[in-house]
């Protein structure tokens, strides 16, 4: 009790971040054990997994470094179609454990990649100019993945961005990427476990970033990037590390995502997808990593939770989406909400401050 | 102030799970309860028979809608007729939203099975088709499609069937028509690269062609992003002296083709395939324009045999609508299992598993008549045998090719 009350503020605020995600694993593999797991639930926990990784690491970007990203999910797409291709030329080759390791890191690292060459230019940008440069970046990709044809046969690698017959494979070879079609086939790899893994490193490496001192000069160019620079932080470094890291945990959890269905197409990860990750980010509220793991949770189970009304399914989740904003967001619910928990803590206060002077 | 809204939050969550837990055992408790008083009705109708889950997924939203909704429709017209004829419930209908999304499908997937599916009819388009197959394989569960032709749905397991033929297949029969019949020596063709259908059934054309001696003058595309204005296109196959036009594309985007074709004053002969049927009723889409077009489908709503006839009147009567190719293939999905519970092979008894392989040795075996073709057979792969038609507009209407 002592160690806890002089522990800062931040750590303690991660631990119960970290208590959520871990509570919610135990309170599901309790569920499961007992059999009361329903299919459309369990069928949905590794895209939960995938969407908190994405929520937090898009805070990242637009939370903590507080620049508009709208192309999360084309570096979902790289790194899942990097991940998969590794995991699936890999399949029988390595032991799956390896080969599942590999894709997660080659997922990573590419989308990383991508979001060196993306961000060097990019983030020379601010505000609206970047929002749609971004757009752009994920819609290139989108279209690029679509158009692509990749096989191999005995004469190695063919590649081609017009058609399959363009790419004169031999027949026995194996397509990998089939245009439109994407990647079909793919053993699924994905579970809950590796999920809540992931998550958990997310975190780890994310919050730590944020309460490093990296992270504390992130947020500085944040608030007044003038300023910052003035002091003699070194603005592109640290905007590429923030970006760099955000896209780098978008493409693991576009792995994830993907190793959790039999295909993988292209068309998926369009604008909506990134506006969908945004909306997360936008109702866990900007910049509070905690809110981010809990509104992608949510708002990914609610649509299948208002199966029930069907054709008003849509309607009564774009009402809820806007009745929590209104309620998380708007200053006067904010007001009229803090008067009556205040209402309610005067009258609860007696007792354990008394415990507390003692 | 901020830990009280987390924990509210947090309690919030697993409550919201927890709901989520409950809403899905409630949720078949009512089918149970629904089913219970099923069974009484039957009971009173001295049967004694359990109806059969049949499960439907489709997109009734989004841009795919219009497949998806002709799909349901069907399926459900099928189910009531059977229902009715046979005087007690012989299959309960529980139809699934979509998106024409994977993952949407795969909850889709996972809610019917939470309901009690025993067999599936659907999903309606590849890309979802394609990932719950896969899951279907896993759990043993009979699939049958009525319109995802991509051919690595019926690929991913034996116990996938199509009712449609696959796009190869269609590219390849179009092919040898167009070759056999002679009707075009320069060939041009509009195709959308964004899509699965229509790059499946480009590619074995264009295999096709090239084998058959055909003349491939130009090849376009457009993308589902780019598809407001297809002048271009067609502009390039009228510079290329193409005197036919293959159009392996939906028919919303042909009816632009043909729109801009006719302002440009070029005739060539357009030939599409399944996705074409349904331009004739098109709102607001003058029909005289699609005269002499040419398409390779397995159903016509003018067709005159008792079974077609049948289906479409009943059809108009429920919906007020033509039915288009998608319906015809949903209805002929439910006939096709309803086939298998008259010949006594299957009943609501069984588990899906047991279902499922029942079903994958009647279907290997069975000859089946529909409102899509007579003498249906599949194959042990999953796909479907059943004689290829082409028609041509007349007149407005649809009439068998010669």
């Amino acid at each position: 009790m002592f160690r806890l009350k002089n522990m800062r503020k931040s750590t303690k605020s991660n631990l119960v971040t970290f208590g959520i995600v871990i509570g919610f694993y135990i309170v599901i593999q309790i569920l499961s054990a007992l059999g009361l797991l329903t299919s459309s639930l369990s069928g949905q926990l590794v895209p939960i997994c995938s969407y908190v990784i994405l929520a937090v690491s898009l805070n990242l970007t637009v939370g903590i470094l507080g620049e508009l990203s709208l192309g999360h999910a084309g570096f979902m797409s790289v790194g899942a179609f990097s991940g998969t291709i590794v995991w699936t030329t890999l399949y029988g080759q390595v032991p799956n454990w390896l080969g599942l390791l590999l894709s997660f890191v080659v997922g990573g690292v590419v989308a990383g990649l991508f979001g060196f060459i993306v961000g060097v230019p990019v983030l020379r940008l601010s505000g609206d100019y970047l929002a749609i440069v971004t757009l752009a970046f994920g819609e290139i990709i989108k279209n690029v993945m679509n158009a692509c044809y990749l096989g191999y046969d005995s004469t190695g690698l063919h590649l081609s961005f017009k058609d399959a017959a363009s790419m004169n494979m031999d027949p026995t070879g194996t397509m990998i990427i089939n245009g439109a079609m994407g990647i079909t086939g793919i053993k699924k790899a994905s579970t809950f476990t590796i999920g809540i893994v992931l998550v958990i490193l997310t975190l780890l490496v994310i919050l730590n970033l944020i309460n490093s001192r990296a992270g504390r000069a992130i947020e500085s160019i944040r608030d007044n990037e003038i300023a910052a620079r003035s002091v003699g932080i070194n603005i592109t470094k640290y905007k590429l590390m923030a970006f760099i890291t955000s896209a780098v945990f978008a493409g693991i959890a576009g792995v994830l995502y993907s190793l959790n269905y039999s295909s993988l197409v292209a068309k998926k990860f369009d604008y909506n997808t990134s506006i969908l990750i945004l909306v997360f980010v936008v109702l866990g509220g900007i910049g509070n990593i905690r809110g981010s793991v809990i509104a992608a949770a949510l708002l990914t189970v609610l649509p299948e939770l208002l199966r029930a009304v069907n054709d008003y399914r849509m309607l009564i989740y774009a009402i809820v989406l806007i009745v929590v904003m209104i309620f998380s967001q708007s200053p006067q619910v904010v007001a009229w909400r803090k008067r009556i928990l205040d209402g309610i803590r005067s009258r609860m206060k007696p007792g354990p401050k008394a415990k507390e002077v003692q | 102030m901020k830990k009280l809204i987390s924990a509210a939050l947090a309690s919030a969550m697993v409550l919201s799970l927890a709901a989520c837990g409950s809403t899905g055992s409630s949720e078949s408790t009512s089918a149970a309860t629904t089913g219970d008083s099923a069974a009484t009705a039957e009971a009173s109708a001295t049967d004694g028979t359990t109806p059969i889950k049949l499960g439907g997924i489709g997109p009734t939203t989004g841009s795919a809608a219009s497949y998806g909704i002709a799909v349901m429709q069907g399926e459900q017209l099928a189910v009531d007729e059977i229902n009715a004829a046979a005087g007690h419930t012989v299959f309960e209908f529980k139809f699934e939203d979509d998106e024409h999304d994977a993952e949407k499908s795969m909850n889709a997937y996972n809610t019917l099975k939470d309901w009690g599916m025993q067999a599936l009819l659907g999903p309606v388009t590849s890309t979802p088709s394609l990932s719950v197959a896969g899951e279907t394989v896993n759990d043993n569960m009979f699939m049958l499609t009525p319109s995802a032709s991509a051919v690595d749905v019926v690929e991913t397991g034996d116990n996938v069937f199509q009712m449609c033929f696959t796009d190869p297949n269609q590219g390849i029969v179009s092919a040898d028509y167009i070759a056999e019949k002679g009707l075009g020596t320069k060939i041009g063709v509009i195709y959308d690269s964004s899509d699965a259908y229509s790059m499946g059934i480009y590619n074995a054309f264009a295999e096709e062609a090239t084998a058959k001696g055909l003349e491939v003058v130009t090849a376009v595309s457009f993308t589902s992003d780019n598809k407001s204005d297809l002048s271009t296109q067609v502009a390039k196959c009228q510079e290329a002296g193409a005197d036919l036009v293959f159009l392996p594309i939906y028919y919303n985007e042909a009816s632009q083709i043909l729109i801009a074709a006719d302002k440009v004053g070029y005739k060539p002969t357009f030939f599409g395939c399944d996705g074409m049927d349904g331009i004739l009723t098109i709102e607001g889409f003058d029909t005289s324009l699609a005269e002499g077009l040419m398409l390779l489908c397995p159903f016509s709503a003018t067709a005159t045999d008792e079974t077609t006839q049948k289906f479409v009147s009943a059809y108009e009567a429920a919906y007020n609508e033509t039915p288009i190719q998608f319906a015809a293939d949903a209805y002929d999905c439910v006939y096709a299992i309803y086939e298998c519970v008259q010949n006594g092979s299957i009943n609501g008894d069984m588990s899906a598993s047991d279902m499922c392989d029942a079903l994958k040795a009647q279907f290997t075996t069975m000859t089946f008549n529909g409102t899509t073709g007579e003498g249906q057979t599949w194959s042990a792969d999953g796909t479907v045998n059943k004689p290829p038609r082409v028609y041509v507009v007349t007149d407005g209407a649809y009439q068998t090719a010669e």
